[in-house]
């Protein structure tokens, strides 16, 4: 490959590269800009330039791979990159006013967030498990960092910390399995380790197994699959409130983005096997997400619980094993981004000066003071339940449906059964809502950019909602049969 | 395109807008949305028309909104001839209720919620009519039925109408579970819920049977039954006719538009717009004729001694829809759809008027205590001397042609058509007598109501009568579209006109009996009048008298045959019973409750404990990891 070929590969990673420029022209301008208004109005823009860029790729070029075949570039790493803008810019939207009264607005949020995205958007394209690995290292790094950003707070720092250990734990099971994989394929290209397996004919191998087992536990602890979730509750209870919304998302996504990837491309013809790890993982996952969800008071901690329960529903689409299950996942996901950052908007706008606001009773009675900001709540949990006409239903409807359709009905009627044991904590926050008497008077902080990120996410529910078809046209051509 | 959209969104919208902003900001001023949304609708319904007229089929489909495989989910819709005059009726007669209703509902603390109710139901009707698959047809007849179900119900503190909405609500439920099947029946026949596909390709039906317990079922015929269940329910024929005169506790406008013009004669538009599946059935076929011929002779017997104005008109409209599932029984589709659109209009006013003169006599509704309306209320009794005309069947008003049409296709239709012509004839003279008992009980003679209630009587303001007017010239003139061939060289412009949707009826019979059939339905119309004018004008103790003759058949009709009882007596009362026992007092108090307390009970249990694993220690949280990796190993090993 001569230099004059990666000019040519360089555009294709325009977006990316953009990105990067933005972070760091941030932390520069963190030095002379005292308004941290502009930072976020400066990040918001440079993920918009971003965007446009993905966009111009997505309609100029056919799908390709770049730098010898290491980054792709097609339908399913751009849907998943649209997750992640949109994630970023949701976040940034509801972070503005609640890390000033967090005290840890710093020019550095930003900047993290945008570091951490284009990890995200590199772990989408990746079809090299070494730059799989660069991206999620990339990705991993900078949520460490930003689960510890409110530094005078010891549940914050608590929070890094584990995150950080358990974080780098399994980076090397990651590593395990990659170096395990390429010890026997010889390769570390997704393709060519499918190739491999064929030509050598070690599909039945134990090693190559055990390789896939290292793999899909370390996804299996960023998506935060059962038993790798243990970080989740702490670590979401101790980040700051929009950084939960954000590594509820971003992580998850990615990590189901190359999950799908290899398992699909790499794996493809070991469907039996790692299916036979990720049926009862996901079975685990959905109970243990249901059932202690029930138990907590803390709404943070309970969203965490909720988030182990929802990976485990996406699963399902990965267990389908078809191209259609996976495109239900990549739909799932964007209408989980939606309803979870949506929900956390809420969260967000109870938190104040001396007032922490996330305990369920402070819920009580909060239909009769704010009518408008508990019909939202209202809204998000309905679609987190998946009850029609919310987007929460057709995420649901379509991973069951793909999953029936490969022949395991019996994992929809689990999954079912654990949605309706799920409903009881959704359904508890409406009833505190709105069947309780207030026990003290909640004031809540609100900002424009709150609202309009609240509007957002209400909008895209009910319209998911109601006319599904847009999305699912577009995540079905992202991802063709 | 867009038109066609329009039409049922204009009044999608004027409900949204109604219901989010009409308790605090629109208030008393809900019509200036309301309707120029319904007009808006009537004129783009027009233009539609005259689209189809000028042989533009529509058919299309806007939205997909669930594609899974074979399962299509689409909105879309077939603008054909039937739908054009559907769409003709709806709007046309929505329009003029929602202005009458600005002077009838004036003052009502609901005002804003009764207009964007009847606006949601006029959307839903009009989804009904367009849809081009069986689903939205489906949608838009659960939705007519909620928007019946609230409206019914809107004075809902009065625990009458609260009642009368739900037991519309429940009858109804009956004759949809049946019509749902028939929809599931219909997919898995065709694997298509798509009209045109469907309508295409029923060959593939013939012969086929099903087999239920054991007896093989043409098929064709279960599905059609199925479908006419819906019909029944919602069309409101015998043995499900129960709920509509209960429906009248509903505002006068609500029981003019939904359950006279429009939503009742749903069923009728539904079996004609499957007409290719029912012409493949005799069995349904003779069904739907049989039970339309009864419920029109049925329904009439009840309505001559009722005393309540709206229940008369009630049930007459209950008997005239028999009359169109004769007509559509017979094979004589176009007959029955120019009896629902002729009646629509005449119907209409007739219910209006009433509402004039229940307005005029501060809710009075009883008969007995009015008489001598005439000169207080001049244009109220013409439009009403003129709908009556019509029903009755007089020549030249509309009710003539369509009802000597759908007469003249039972006479000519075989042995069993004559048995029906004779129900149908019969029936006539009853409408004849009872719609002129009306009149002469309201108009004529002295007032028997209260010196209060006479100091009071007025005229309705021109609100009122001005759609009165408008109706009266359909009820008039409406018929004039279809003058059979016999009296004028292509004058059945309507049956040419839906001819290629539901095409020419078959039927055998010379000019002479032609002229018969016509004779007599005239006849017997001017014998209906000549009694109740002897009754009721000139011997006006004969009433009492014939009553009192025949006490025991008096008290059969006036308490309805006493279905109402028997049905509360075989279904409600045990149902009450079994539910208050058994499901109360064993499931509910035991098994539900058990399961519902002690099931979470159990899962908190469960989670109480499994919390306990989450010790918030760093190195419990990596023991867990770890092991969690080697049991996944361990387990792959086990299960080599």
């Amino acid at each position: 490959m001569n230099t004059a070929n990666y000019l040519v590969d360089i555009t294709m990673i325009m977006p990316e590269l953009t990105l990067i420029c933005v972070a760091l022209i941030l932390l520069l301008l963190d030095l002379v800009v005292k308004n941290k208004e502009v930072l976020a109005a400066v990040g918001i823009a440079g993920t918009l330039v971003a965007l446009y860029g993905t966009y111009k790729l997505f309609v100029f070029h056919a799908p390709q791979s770049v730098f010898a075949d290491m980054f792709v570039l097609d339908g399913y790493s751009n849907f998943f990159k649209l997750i992640f803008y949109l994630n970023i810019i949701l976040t940034i939207l509801i972070s503005l006013k609640y890390m000033t009264i967090e005290k840890a607005s710093f020019g550095e949020y930003y900047s993290l967030l945008i570091f951490a995205t284009t990890g995200m958007m590199i772990m989408a394209s990746a079809a090299d498990l070494i730059v799989l690995y660069l991206g999620l290292e990339l990705m991993a790094l900078s949520t460490y960092i930003l689960a510890g950003l409110m530094r005078k707070q010891l549940r914050s720092n608590e929070a890094a910390l584990k995150y950080f250990f358990l974080g780098a734990f399994s980076s090397a099971i990651l590593l395990y399995g990659i170096s395990m994989t390429y010890g026997l394929t010889g390769t570390t290209n997704l393709r060519e380790i499918a190739a491999a397996l064929q030509t050598l004919n070690i599909m039945e191998s134990p090693a190559v197994f055990l390789g896939l087992i290292f793999l899909i536990v370390a996804f299996g602890f960023k998506v935060a699959l059962a038993p790798f979730h243990m970080w989740a509750p702490d670590v979401y209870e101790g980040a700051p409130t929009s950084i939960t919304a954000f590594m509820s998302v971003g992580p998850k996504a990615a990590g189901f983005a190359v999950m799908g990837r290899v398992l699909f491309e790499a794996f493809g013809g070991m469907q039996m096997q790692w299916n036979s790890i990720l049926i009862p993982l996901a079975v685990i996952t959905m109970a243990v997400g249901s059932i202690i969800a029930l138990a907590q008071t803390n709404i943070k901690r309970m969203l965490a619980y909720s988030s182990i329960a929802h990976a485990g529903y996406m699963l399902l689409g990965i267990i389908a094993g078809t191209p259609e299950g996976l495109a239900s996942t990549a739909n799932y996901l964007m209408i989980y981004m939606f309803m979870n950052i949506g929900a956390f908007a809420i969260v967000i706008m109870l938190r104040r000066e001396g007032f922490q606001g996330e305990n369920l009773d402070d819920y009580m009675g909060l239909a009769k003071s704010h009518p408008l900001a508990s019909a939202l709540m209202l809204i998000f949990m309905f679609s987190l339940t998946g009850i029609p006409p919310t987007a929460g239903f057709i995420g649901k409807f379509y991973v069951f449906m793909e999953v029936i359709r490969s022949g395991y009905t019996y994992l929809a009627i689990i999954a079912v059964i654990f949605s309706v044991i799920s409903a009881f904590f959704y359904l508890r926050v409406v009833m505190y809502m709105y069947m309780k008497d207030p026990k003290e008077d909640v004031t809540l902080t609100t900002s424009s950019t709150l609202s309009i990120a609240l509007a957002i996410t209400a909008i895209m529910v009910l319209i998911l909602g109601i006319f599904p078809s847009f999305l699912l046209n577009l995540v079905r051509s992202s991802i063709p049969g | 395109m867009l038109k066609y959209i329009l039409i049922p969104l204009l009044p999608l919208l004027s409900f949204i807008i109604n219901i989010l902003f009409g308790r605090n900001f629109i208030k008393d001023k809900a019509h200036w949305i309301a309707v120029p949304a319904v007009a808006g609708s009537f004129i783009l319904a027009v233009s539609a028309f005259m689209d189809v007229q000028a042989g533009n089929v529509i058919n299309v489909n806007i939205y997909n909104w669930i594609v899974s495989g074979n399962f299509n989910v689409t909105i879309g819709f077939l603008i054909d001839q039937l739908t054009a005059i559907m769409l003709i009726v709806v709007t046309s007669i929505s329009t003029l209720i929602f202005i009458y209703s600005i002077g009838y509902m004036h003052g009502d603390g609901g005002y804003y919620r009764f207009f964007s109710y009847l606006s949601l139901f006029v959307f839903s009707m009009l989804m009904l009519v367009m849809a081009n698959n069986f689903l939205l047809l489906y949608f838009g007849w659960e939705a007519v039925g909620l928007c019946s179900y609230f409206l019914i119900g809107f004075w809902f503190h009065k625990k009458s109408a609260a009642d009368a909405g739900k037991k519309a609500f429940i009858v109804n439920r009956f004759g949809d579970f049946g019509f749902g099947l028939g929809v599931i029946l219909v997919y898995l026949t065709f694997g298509s819920l798509d009209y045109l596909k469907i309508f295409s390709n029923t060959g593939i039906v013939l012969g086929q049977t099903i087999n239920i317990f054991g007896n093989d079922i043409d098929l064709i015929t279960l599905i059609c039954l199925m479908l006419f269940c819906g019909a029944i329910g919602k069309s409101a024929q015998i043995p499900l006719h129960v709920w509509l005169p209960d429906a009248m506790e509903g505002p006068t406008p609500v029981s003019a538009l939904i359950h006279a013009a429009t939503m009742v004669t749903a069923g009728v538009f539904m079996v004609a717009r499957c007409n290719p599946l029912f012409s493949l059935s005799h069995t349904a076929m003779n069904t739907v004729a049989v039970v339309g011929g009864v419920t029109a002779i049925f329904a009439a017997t009840i309505a001559l001694v009722q005393n309540d104005i709206k229940r008369v008109i009630a049930y007459s409209t209950v008997s005239q829809l028999g009359y169109m599932f004769l007509a559509l029984g017979v094979g004589a589709y176009s007959a029955g759809i120019f009896h629902l659109y002729t009646h629509a209009y005449f119907k209409a006013l007739l219910f209006l008027g009433s509402g004039s003169v229940i307005h005029a006599l501060h809710n009075e509704q009883n008969m007995q205590n009015m008489g001598g309306l005439k000169k207080y209320m001049p244009i109220t009794y013409g439009v009403f001397i003129l709908a009556t005309l019509s029903i009755t069947g007089i020549p030249p008003f509309a009710g003539f042609f369509s009802k000597d049409e759908i007469l003249w296709r039972a006479y000519s239709g075989g042995e069993l058509g004559k048995f029906l012509w004779l129900l149908a004839t019969v029936a006539a003279l009853l409408t004849a007598f009872y719609s002129w008992r009306l009149i002469f009980l309201t108009f004529h003679g002295r007032f028997r109501g209260t010196h209060e209630q006479e100091h009071h009587l007025h005229e309705s303001p021109r609100v009122i009568t001005v759609p009165l007017m408008l109706l009266a010239i359909g009820a008039v003139a409406a018929g004039w579209v279809g003058i059979p061939p016999l009296l004028m060289e292509h004058g059945d412009k309507i049956g040419e006109f839906l001819a290629p949707v539901l095409g020419h009826p078959h039927g055998e019979g010379s000019h002479a009996e032609e002229m018969m059939v016509m004779g007599m339905s005239i006849l017997v119309a001017a014998a209906g009048w000549f009694i109740a004018y002897q009754m009721y004008v000139k011997k006006t103790d004969l009433p009492m008298k014939v009553g009192a003759m025949f006490q025991p058949l008096y008290k059969l009709l006036y308490n309805k045959y006493y279905v109402d009882e028997l049905y509360s007596r075989i279904f409600v009362q045990p149902v009450l019973k079994l539910s208050d026992k058994v499901i109360l007092g064993f499931f509910d108090a035991k098994i539900i409750e058990g399961v519902v307390n002690g099931v979470p009970n159990l899962i908190g249990a469960f989670s109480n404990k499994f919390r306990k694993i989450q010790t918030g220690l760093l190195s419990n949280y990596g023991l867990v990891m770890a092991i969690g990796a080697l049991a996944i190993i361990g387990y792959i090993i086990f299960m080599r």
